[in-house]
Order: structure tokens, then sequence, then C-alpha cells
């Protein structure tokens, strides 16, 4: 490779490595996110002026097919389902990566070197799980397949044996890199793998899941960074995989499980609803939109706590409203984001920034905690086990340790819900019986709507 | 083995340059960082380019053919996302005008 691509290639490394530092503030990020995509066009500008390339029609097809599928997705998709469009990306970078050593090996042959070989094996195993397991995590989050975990006998034990066989398949290829029947058959067990790695994890779980396959993309890349020696695949690779290392720890830490315990535990159900309630709907009093609204009336300070209820019942446009009504008479309010309120990493915040909330609204867990205490009225709109008191208390409650926000500690908890069925964790939530909570049965939507007319009315 | 070596150093160096840039983007950000980073994963168009152009067989090219289409998907797709989403971020108007 000519000494030019080299450098170029450096520097669009150097055009991610500030892209993502842009990416610390809301003020740069998008700047940051343009500088990135520019090193990207660099990129594949000074790889299209080499002289290895012989033959364009391929690639002007693959660039146009590609480019349209992709913009097309990106324009089109649902905040909402951004997880899972996130995921297939992420399969889709996974697939190039394997794509990309496989088709390495066919050039290359039997005269690979063992650095490369070993490499080859690892781009392709982590590149097919990556989009195995990408395409499943999308079908579940999708609603295509159950999002319950789905187990069977021994599966930890099948998985076991699945990576040491392709560990050792990959050890035989090494050795003997002619056998080209060794990468078929570790092909074949990365997509077993990719599979069986993910059908056990529950919906609610999927955070973890798609910043896990984040992270592997990543690897996957690097890996073919190694097979092809080429820096900028690496550099980028490794940036992507750390990414993906630390979002998966922020989120293991916010539900407080371990990642073994999220892999391999099967916990949950659909994510969400379940049954269970242990006390009767009689026991709590039910209050009306217009009981609220006069406790509205009455506070100075209202703190928002939303969960994935309020945008799987689109109520974020009525809430804006309300909230712009608040802020009218006087009133402060603003937003507490816990770090698993949505279906992946920072997903709340990005539906309530659709909503027209402006960012400077959203404070982290740890920013207003200890704001709840000197607050009139806690809003909480379809979070459940984000606000367990169990979790701060309760030894023998599964949430003990979890971190949770303080709504409990505000002077009026007012909680809009369905019902009294307990969240993703199954536990009961004595923040429901409390004498200064009032709860608000009924859709998100709906109530939010009649909150509104009730406050206008004021 | 030497190549291997150097590039060894390079992985490693980045990974800890990855992990100090991370840890300082806030929650607020975490999605955009997602798919963001999901495109720059897609760096891999780079390599899938030159197997689909290079024409040393069919099937190479064929396999260059779908690793440019599904990265270029990645790329395209996920910067695209990316500033969709960011373009939505935006600061209070009430207290611009203060």
């Amino acid at each position: 490779m000519a000494v030019f691509t080299h450098i170029v290639y450096l520097i669009s490394a150097i055009f991610f490595i500030i892209g993502l530092k842009y990416l610390g503030s809301p003020k740069t990020a998008r700047k940051g996110n343009l500088l990135s995509m520019l090193g990207m066009l660099i990129a594949i500008v000074v790889t299209l002026l080499d002289k290895q390339i012989l033959d364009f029609t391929y690639i002007i097809a693959g660039l146009i097919v590609g480019a349209a599928i992709g913009a097309y997705a990106a324009r089109t998709v649902e905040m909402t389902a951004m997880p899972q469009m996130v995921a297939l990306f992420n399969g889709f970078g996974g697939a190039a990566s394997a794509l990309v050593a496989y088709s390495e090996y066919i050039r290359a042959g039997a005269t690979m070197s063992i650095d490369i070989s070993i490499t080859l094996v690892l781009s392709l195993l982590i590149g097919v799980v990556t989009f195995v397991g990408s395409v499943v995590a999308y079908a579940k989050l999708q609603g295509l397949i159950t999002g319950a975990p789905v187990t069977f006998p021994g599966q930890k034990f099948a998985n076991g044996v699945l990576v040491v066989a392709a560990l050792i398949l990959g050890g035989l290829f090494v050795y003997d890199p002619s056998v080209e029947t060794f990468l078929l058959v570790i092909i074949g067990l990365a997509t077993i793998l990719g599979i069986t790695f993910v059908i056990p994890i529950g919906g609610a779980d999927m955070p973890v899941v798609i910043s896990l396959l984040n992270s592997y993309s990543g690897l996957a890349a690097a890996m073919t960074g190694f097979v092809l020696s080429n820096n900028v695949l690496i550099i980028s690779g490794a940036l992507v995989g750390a990414s993906g290392i630390i979002l998966t720890k922020i989120m293991c830490k916010a539900m407080n499980r371990s990642l073994a315990n999220v892999l391999f535990g099967a916990v949950g159900t659909d994510g969400g609803g379940g049954s269970g309630a242990k006390r009767d709907k009689l026991e709590v009093t039910q209050y009306t939109a217009e009981d609220a609204a006069v406790v509205f009336e009455g506070a100075q300070s209202v703190i928002i706590v939303p969960g994935y209820g309020l945008a799987v019942a689109q109520a974020q446009h009525v809430l804006h409203e309300l909230t712009q009504l608040l802020m009218k008479k006087g009133i402060q309010v603003r937003y507490a984001i816990h770090p698993v309120a949505g279906r992946m990493p920072g997903h709340m915040n990005v539906l309530l920034a659709e909503a027209n909330v402006p960012y400077d609204m959203l404070y982290e867990m740890d920013q207003i905690n200890d704001e709840f205490q000197n607050t009139d009225v806690a809003l909480v709109i379809g979070a459940n086990d984000v606000i367990n008191p169990a979790a701060r208390s309760q030894k023998d409650s599964p949430l003990y340790g979890m971190p949770i926000l303080n709504a409990d500690k505000a002077r009026t908890i007012m909680i809009i819900k369905r019902s009294l069925s307990p969240g993703f964790a199954g536990v009961d939530n004595d923040l429901f019986y409390d004498p200064k909570t009032m709860m608000l049965f009924g859709d998100a939507k709906d109530m939010l709507t009649e909150l509104v007319k009730e406050v206008k009315e004021l | 083995m030497e190549g291997i070596l150097v590039s060894l150093y390079v992985f490693v160096l980045a990974i800890f340059v990855g992990f100090e840039l991370i840890t300082k983007v806030p929650p607020l950000l975490h999605t955009p960082l997602m798919s963001g980073s999901n495109a720059i994963s897609g760096i891999t168009v780079v390599g899938a380019l030159i197997s689909a152009g290079a024409g040393h067989s069919q099937l190479a090219k064929i396999l260059g053919l779908l690793a440019v289409i599904t990265a270029a998907i990645n790329v395209v797709g996920g910067y695209m996302v990316t500033d969709r989403m960011l373009g939505m971020f935006k600061k209070d108007k009430q207290q611009k005008k203060n």
C-alpha cells in the first residue's frame, strides 16, 4: 500500500477520535458526527484510488445498494424502534467484517502466516456471532419472535461446548490453513452460537445485549484490520469495542446485575407486565385528573420520572404540553432520567428530544436524586422498578442494591399506571400504597390529555 | 511477526484512547454515541472495497460485493440516523431569549 494511502488512513483515524471527543457535549455532538463522517469519506476515497482495485462494477453496485438501504432505514425509523435498528446495523458491520476476512482467505489461500490465520479465525467467529446475534436481537425487539427468554436444558453447557469446539477448529486451521472445511465449520458453529447466545436473554435485558453486540462489531472490524494489516481498521475497531464495553458496564450497573447474570440468568418475561401483585387494588386510593390538577396548582416544583411505558403509549408530546403549561404557571419542571429508562442506553433522552423537550431539562440520576426531597410533586409515568424503595431497604428483594430515583422523597408522588401489576422484576412496589402517593390509573396518553385539560381549566 | 506486534500496540493503545473518550460522553448522548460508533465500525468498508474490486476470483468478488453492501448500510445508515437524532437535541428556547 502506498505511503500516501497510509497517511490518509491516519488522518481519518484522527477524525474518528476527534469526532468521538465532540460527542462529549450536546453542543458539539453534531459537528463531531460530521467530522467522523468526513473521516470515513476520505478513507473510502483514498481506497478507491488504490492501485489494487481493477474493477469498479461490483464496488459501485454495492455502494449504491447499501447506501440506499441505509439511508432509507435511517430516515424512516421511528425513535422507539431505534434499539432494533442499531442492533441490525451492528449485525451488518459484523457480517461485513466476516465477509472481508473470508474473501481475504480466498485470495491468500494456504500461504498465510500464523498471525494472519489466528486473526482470520477470530474475525470470522466474532463477525458471524455479531451478525446472527444481532438479527435475533432485532427479531426479539421487533416482536417477530417472543421477547421472553427461550431456554432449554443444558444451554450453558451447550454454549460452552460450541465455543470450545470453534476454538479447537480454529487451532487446527492455524496449524494447517489449507483446509477450508475448518473455516466453514467454524462459521456454522458461530451461527448456532449467535442464536443460543441471544435467545435466553429477556426483552428488558436487551440494552446490555445491544451494547455488547456494539462492542463485538468493533472487535470484528479490528480483527479484520489485523488480517489486512490495516491500522485504520484496527484503531476504529478498538474505539468501538471500548465504547461498547463501557456502555455494557453502565447498563449492568444500573440494573444491579452482573454481565454473567444478564447473559446466562434468563431472567424476566417479555419485558414488563407479569402477575403476582400481592395486594388488592382496593387498598390504594384512586385519584382523578382533577385531583391531580389541584395538587399541581399548589406546587412550585415538579420532577417528572419517565419510563418506557411513556414511549409505548406515545405520550411524550402530551407530556411536553403539560410541562409547558406548568412552566407558564411558574412551576419549575425537570425530568429525572434513570439509566435504564428505555430499551437502549440513553434511549429515553432521544424519545424526549423528539418531543421537543429541551435537553437542559433532562437530568441524570446522580444530578437530581438529592433534589426530590425539596420537590412538591414527583410525576411518575410508565416507570416502576426504578422508583421501588425496596431496592434500598429490602435485602431479600431481587431489586435490592439497584440504584433508584428517590421519587418517594418528594412531598407528593403521582403515579400514572394502567394497573397495579409489578414491573419487569415482578416485585410489588410499596410506594403505590404510601399515603402521599396519588395513583392515577389509566393509559398514559389518555391520563395526560385529561391532566392538560384540567390544568388549563384552573 | 514484526508487523503484527506493531498492530497489537496500535490496537491496545487505541482501546485505552477509546475508554478515555467514551467515559466523557454523558448518558444524555449514549444512543447517538452507539449509532455513531456503530457507523465507525463500518470502516470495514475499506477492506470490502478492495475485496470487491481486486478481482482475484469470482467468489472473492461476490463476497466482496456482499461486504460492500452490508458495510455501506452500516456506514450510511449509522451516520444519517445519528445526525437525525442529534438534530433533535435542542436547548431551551426560553433560556436563549433571556
